[in-house]
């Protein structure tokens, strides 16, 4: 575990979280949390749980977001918040 | 103060777990629309995923998987391998939130069918008014 790596991929953790809720547009706030799914991956990969990080880059960063973008092409994309 | 401040630096990935959940729980509470609040679900899971694996690190450490040559030529150290146990219990949890996440969606989008809208507010003064 190199702590330097660590907070900066937190850091940008924190602000794609952020991002992801502000952002008004749905289809930009699945991308972002597709982002932000794919730097979990990263650190656990980096804090040595590889079958997890793998999991979550399979699972979470690629079918988490194609459920999300099908549901919003199915409805609607715009939202007052 | 100076120990304040240790106490506070030393741990800081700690802290950085806490905003995460916290940032969750404000989106489940107080987002008004559906998706957004599934997408504060989803922060809210793997903050609680990313405590659990943390738990497991050792300086030090590397990847839990021992190699077939070491086995022969020299013995097996537990503290050269991360805990794997975290990881194994959190694997099942992630699959578990992707499972919650699709019939969240999947209600979502009965929601839209029959009330034309995924706006907390408007499905309510919809349903009030049938």
């Amino acid at each position: 575990m190199i702590w330097q790596f660590d907070l900066y991929i937190l850091v940008l953790l924190v602000v794609t979280a952020i991002v992801s809720l502000r952002v008004r547009d749905l289809l930009s706030a699945a991308m972002v949390s597709g982002v932000y799914s794919l730097l979990m991956c990263l650190l656990w990969a980096e804090m040595g749980a590889v079958d997890v990080a793998f999991t979550e880059a399979a699972v979470g960063a690629g079918l988490s977001t194609v459920f999300m973008i099908a549901t919003i092409l199915r409805t609607t994309r715009r939202t007052t918040d | 103060m100076t120990d304040l401040m240790e106490f506070v630096v030393s741990r800081f990935n700690y802290w950085i777990y806490v905003v995460l959940m916290m940032i969750g729980l404000y989106a489940m509470i107080s987002k008004r629309n559906y998706v957004k609040k599934l997408i504060g679900m989803t922060i809210f899971q793997t903050s609680i995923i990313l405590f659990y694996v943390s738990i497991g690190v050792k300086s030090n450490a590397t990847i839990p998987i021992v190699d077939h040559h070491d086995v022969v030529h020299s013995e097996i150290l537990v503290d050269h391998y991360a805990n794997p146990l975290p990881h194994v219990l959190m694997l099942t949890a992630i699959v578990v939130g992707v499972a919650t996440l699709g019939v969240g969606l999947a209600v979502i989008e009965k929601i839209y069918r029959q009330h034309g809208t995924i706006e907390e507010p408007e499905l309510l003064a919809d349903v009030d008014q049938t």
